[in-house]
């Protein structure tokens, strides 16, 4: 298997950072799954996409646009009309929806290497992305498990919200270091902890 | 300018791009009809009011939409997929404060 290296490597630096010191507002991390894997379906071809899914990862999606599923360090949630991003520790999940998914269904794209994963969690992750992100992060509107397609200044970024205060960002691998950089900026007046 | 896109909700037009007018009937490939192709690529309607156009949600979903802005005021009176067979519940956008 060949060794993935973390593209966020020479700037990743683990420890306390900006105005920590009356409390850490965010942790950035980055969860590294083994797969990141793109799911399309053709139209009207979503039920039985959503049913391949259950029956490889056990996510059972949820119907409406931008609903997802978070179980441990699996998850899946949908990004766009009929397609979903499915996430897993392990490696080979592309492997096993491929075979589930057939060319009637649609298509499997494993972007393991392509996506980088970035976590951002804490009291004030909400705050933070804001100023990333023009969508509303408040629990209301941006339910756990749901996911929401945007962009920061051009790069690309899908958003799960993985818990009450903790949101996972994929974003391309070749910006990922970029954006890194830009989210420990924005979490510096709340302080923060890379983990 | 906010945007209602049909699947991710009001976005700020910065997330989107615009593909052109929507009104635009594109001739057969073969057509001959030279009237109907300059038609097609320079006659447009300007209109001062409701107009059709066609957007990209480039910066979010991907998908095309079918919009309809009134040229004076930006106000947006539907945003509906331009694919007609899209019907799936999954292009309903989820309602706030909807469970997971």
């Amino acid at each position: 298997m060949v060794e993935r290296l973390s593209p966020l490597e020479p700037v990743y630096r683990s420890g306390s950072h900006g105005r920590f010191e009356d409390g850490v507002g965010v942790i950035l991390s980055e969860t590294r799954p083994g797969s990141i894997v793109q799911v399309a379906s053709w139209p009207g071809e979503e039920a039985r996409a959503i049913a391949a899914i259950r029956k490889v990862t056990g996510l059972g999606l949820p119907d409406g646009a931008g609903g997802g599923v978070v179980d441990g360090e699996k998850a899946a949630f949908g990004f766009a009309p009929g397609k979903f991003t499915v996430v897993d520790e392990t490696e080979g999940v592309a492997a096993a929806l491929a075979k589930a998914i057939t060319p009637t269904i649609g298509t499997v794209t494993d972007l393991s290497h392509g996506r980088t994963a970035i976590r951002i969690e804490g009291p004030e992750a909400e705050w933070v992305l804001a100023k990333f992100f023009a969508i509303d992060f408040a629990l209301t509107a941006f339910p756990v498990g749901a996911a929401r397609s945007t962009t920061h200044h051009d790069v690309f970024a899908q958003i799960q919200r993985t818990g009450g205060d903790r949101f996972d960002i994929y974003v391309f691998r070749s910006f990922a270091r970029s954006f890194w950089k830009a989210l420990g900026h924005a979490a510096e007046e709340v302080g923060f902890e890379v983990a | 300018m906010l945007l209602t896109c049909p699947y991710c909700g009001p976005r700020d037009v910065s997330e989107f791009t615009y593909q052109g007018d929507g009104n635009r009937q594109r001739p057969a490939p073969e057509a001959q009809d030279l009237q109907a192709w300059n038609e097609y690529v320079y006659d447009r309607h300007n209109p001062a009011g409701d107009h059709n156009e066609v957007w990209q949600h480039s910066g979010g979903c991907r998908s095309h939409i079918r919009v309809t802005r009134n040229t004076m005021t930006h106000s947006v009176s539907s945003a509906v997929p331009a694919r007609g067979d899209v019907h799936h519940r999954a292009t309903e956008r989820r309602k706030p404060g909807a469970k997971a």
